[in-house]
C-alpha cells in the first residue's frame, strides 16, 4: 500500500461538506431534483433523441454543442449534472426538537470519527477471535494474501469527504494504522467487504514501450520507421539496411540542407552511438519548425527507428543516453505587464 | 561542380604543371575580383565607351611579371604603341617594358594589359612558345556587375577593358595554346545558390561565347579518394583529436563533411 506524501491541488479545496450547518435544505435540493429530470426531458427532447434512455455522456455532449464556450478551464464551462453532484452533501442537523442529539457519540465532537474507529476495532477483534477459533481446531489459517501493491488507502480528503466532518493528521495516521494492522492478520479476508470501502485502485501502470519488428521492401532490403518531434518541428524518418551512410532529407542531401556542422553532428549522434555509421541508409521528411529543431526531430526519429534493428540492451542505453525522450521544452509565452516571457520591462525609477 | 569540390585546386595543378612544362601561364585568380567592388573606375582614353580599372590591373601585372620573368625577355611587340601624350613604346620592343610602362602609369595600366593579351594572342599563333589560359570564375566575365557609372547607371561587363579583353583571349581563334577554366558560384552575382551547371552559371551570352568546350564535372570524394586524404591528413599530424585515428572517427567524419573536400578541410584543420 502506497501513502500519498505529495499533496494535490485537492488540498486547497475546502470541504464544504464539513462546514456548519446546512446551507441547502432537503427540499431544496428535491426541488433541483426534480427540475433537473424536467430539464432533461426537455433536451432529449430538444435534441431530437428518446427522452428515456438519455444518459449524462448525452447531456454533456448536448450542452457542449448547444453552448460552446471557448474558455481554458473546463471547471468555467456550461455544466448540466444531476444535483448530488452539483451540490456537496450536508450534515444534516444531528439534534431533534427536545435537543437531544441523536447519535450518542455527539459530545465527543468527531463523532463520525469515534465511530469509524470503533467499528473497525470490533472489525478487527471479530477477525481475531475468528483466528484463535481456527487455530483451537488446527487448521491452515493463511488464505490468498492481497495485493497490496496494486491499492492505496483512502487520503485525508476522502476520508473528510466520507465522513463529513474536519479530520486532523493525527486522527488519520492513527485509523491507517489501524487498517494496516488489520489487514496484516491472516485472516482478514473475512472483512475483505469492509476494507475495501477504503482502499482504491492504483490506476497507473507502466506502458511497456513496444518495440516493431522490421518491415521488408519489395526489394527484400530491411528497413523501420521512426517519428520524433522538437519544438514544433516533426519528422519522419525510414531507414534502411545494406546502405552507404547516405542520408537525404525532403529529397535533398544533408550537406546541402543543413550547411551547419552542429546539424548534422545531432543527426550522427544516434547512428555513433551505436556504432552503425556506414551501414544504415536513411530517407526522412521533416516540416515545421527551424533549423536546430528539425535536426533534433530528425535524430528523435532515427533513434526510434534504429530501435527496431538493435538488441534490447542497446535500446536500454539508448534511452539512457536521452536519444528516445522528447525534448519536453517549447517557447514560453509572454506574459502581460512583461516584455517578454521573462523580461520585464526597464524600470524607471520616477 | 559543386561548391568546394576542388575545381580550384585541380586549376593549380594544371597551371603548376604546364609552367614545369615550360608553357607561358596567363593565370587569372579570380574574375570575380574585376567586376565586384572596385573603388576606382576612370573612362578608357583608347576607347571612350569603356572603363578602366588601374587598381586591379596593376595587380595582376605584378603578378604575372613575377611569374613569367624570362618570356618577358624573348617576346617583342610587334606594333608601336603610345601611352599618351609623351610615352610610348616603340616596335620590337621586349614585353616587359609594357608591363613596367603599365606599372609606372596606373591610368594606362588596363590598356597595357589588352595590351599584352592581344600581343600573346598574335603571336602564339606563331609557335615559338605555348600559351595557357587558364582562368577562375570566368562566369563573372558574362554576368553583370556590382559597379556604376557616376550617374548610377549600371554597368555592363563589356563596358570593363579588362573583361573585353579577356573575352577576346577566351574566344576560339587562335591556336597554339590551351584555355582552361573554372565555374565558381561562391563568387558570382545575382545567380542562386544552388547553380552549378555552365549553363545556368554562365548565361546564354557567355555558353555561346565559350562554345565548344569540354565539360568536366568535379564531384565530391569517392571513397578512394578519401582515404589518400585521410591518411595524408594523419601523417600531416593535422587530425589532433585520438579519437580520429580510429576507424569510427573515419567513419564521423566521412559522414560529417559528406565527403565534401572543403568541408573536410574545415573539420580536420586547425
Amino acid at each position: 500500500t502506497l501513502r500519498l506524501i505529495c499533496t494535490t491541488t485537492a488540498v486547497q479545496r475546502k470541504n464544504v461538506g464539513a462546514s456548519g450547518p446546512e446551507k441547502y435544505t432537503e427540499a431544496f435540493i428535491k426541488k433541483q431534483i426534480e427540475e433537473f429530470n424536467l430539464g432533461k426531458r426537455h433536451l432529449a427532447n430538444m435534441m431530437g433523441e428518446d427522452p428515456e434512455t438519455f444518459t449524462q455522456e448525452d447531456i454533456d455532449r448536448a450542452i457542449a454543442y448547444l453552448f460552446p464556450s471557448g474558455l481554458f478551464d473546463k471547471r468555467a464551462r456550461p455544466l448540466m449534472k444531476h444535483p448530488t453532484e452539483v451540490f456537496p452533501e450536508q450534515r444534516k442537523i444531528q439534534w431533534g426538537e427536545d435537543g437531544r442529539p441523536f447519535h450518542f457519540l455527539f459530545y465527543t465532537g468527531k463523532q463520525s470519527y469515534y465511530s469509524l474507529m470503533h467499528e473497525t476495532y470490533e472489525k478487527f477483534l471479530n477477525v481475531q477471535k475468528h483466528q484463535d477459533q481456527l487455530t483451537a481446531q488446527d487448521l491452515p489459517v493463511q488464505k490468498e494474501k492481497r495485493n497490496l501493491a496494486g491499492s492505496r488507502w483512502l487520503t485525508k480528503i476522502e476520508l473528510e469527504e466520507m465522513l463529513l466532518e474536519q479530520v486532523s493528521d493525527d486522527d488519520y495516521s492513527r485509523f491507517i494504522q489501524l487498517l494496516q494492522k488489520l489487514v496484516a492478520l491472516p485472516c482478514a479476508d473475512i472483512e475483505e467487504k469492509y476494507i475495501q470501502k477504503f482502499s482504491k485502485e492504483l490506476p497507473v501502470q507502466l506502458q511497456k514501450v513496444v518495440i516493431e519488428p522490421l518491415q521488408h521492401d519489395e526489394r527484400g532490403v530491411a528497413f523501420s520507421t521512426g517519428e520524433g518531434k522538437r519544438k514544433t518541428a516533426r519528422a519522419t524518418a525510414v531507414v534502411y539496411d545494406n546502405g552507404t551512410g547516405k542520408i537525404t532529407v525532403n529529397g535533398i542531401d544533408i550537406l546541402h540542407y543543413f550547411p551547419v556542422l552542429q546539424d548534422r553532428e545531432q543527426l550522427l549522434f544516434p547512428f555513433q552511438f551505436l556504432g552503425r555509421i556506414g551501414i544504415h541508409d536513411m530517407v526522412c521528411t521533416v516540416s515545421g519548425g527551424g533549423r536546430s529543431a528539425q535536426a533534433g526531430a530528425i535524430r528523435l526519429a532515427s533513434a526510434k527507428a534504429l530501435r527496431s534493428f538493435v538488441t534490447e540492451k542497446e535500446v536500454e542505453f539508448m534511452r539512457q543516453a536521452g536519444l528516445l525522450t522528447v525534448d519536453p521544452r517549447v517557447k514560453e509565452r509572454k506574459k502581460p505587464g512583461q516584455e517578454g516571457s521573462r523580461r520585464k520591462f526597464t524600470w524607471k525609477k520616477r | 561542380g559543386e561548391r568546394g569540390t576542388g575545381k580550384t585546386m585541380t586549376l593549380c595543378h594544371v597551371v603548376h604543371y604546364c609552367s614545369r612544362q615550360g608553357w607561358l601561364v596567363l593565370h587569372v585568380p579570380d574574375a570575380h575580383l574585376w567586376v565586384k567592388n572596385c573603388k576606382e573606375l576612370f573612362q578608357s582614353s583608347y576607347n571612350k565607351a569603356r572603363l578602366d580599372q588601374p587598381l586591379q590591373a596593376s595587380v595582376w601585372l605584378k603578378n604575372f611579371k613575377t611569374s613569367n620573368e624570362r618570356f618577358l625577355e624573348e617576346i617583342k611587340t610587334q606594333k608601336k604603341y603610345i601611352w599618351g601624350r609623351r610615352e610610348s613604346t616603340e616596335e620590337g620592343r621586349p614585353l616587359r617594358e609594357v608591363v613596367e610602362q603599365g606599372l609606372a602609369r596606373a591610368r594606362s595600366a588596363s590598356d597595357a594589359v589588352a595590351v599584352l593579351l592581344r600581343e600573346l594572342k598574335q603571336q602564339s599563333q606563331r609557335g615559338s612558345f605555348r600559351l595557357l589560359v587558364a582562368v577562375d570564375g570566368v562566369n563573372a566575365l558574362w554576368g553583370r556587375t556590382t559597379l556604376s557609372k557616376e550617374d548610377k547607371s549600371p554597368v555592363s561587363p563589356e563596358e570593363l577593358t579588362l573583361v573585353h579583353s579577356l573575352r577576346k583571349m577566351l574566344s576560339n581563334d587562335w591556336t597554339g595554346g590551351a584555355i582552361v577554366t573554372t565555374l565558381s558560384q561562391t563568387g558570382s552575382l545575382f545567380k542562386p545558390s544552388s547553380a552549378y551547371t555552365p549553363q545556368e552559371l554562365l548565361g546564354k551570352e557567355g555558353f555561346d561565347a565559350l562554345d565548344p568546350f569540354v565539360p568536366i564535372p568535379v564531384p565530391n570524394y569517392s571513397p578512394k579518394e578519401f582515404e589518400s586524404c585521410y591518411s595524408y591528413y594523419l601523417e600531416r599530424r593535422w587530425l589532433q583529436h585520438e579519437k580520429a585515428r580510429t576507424e569510427d572517427g573515419k567513419a564521423e567524419l566521412r559522414f560529417l563533411s559528406g565527403s565534401n573536400p572543403r568541408q573536410l578541410d574545415r573539420l580536420a584543420g586547425p
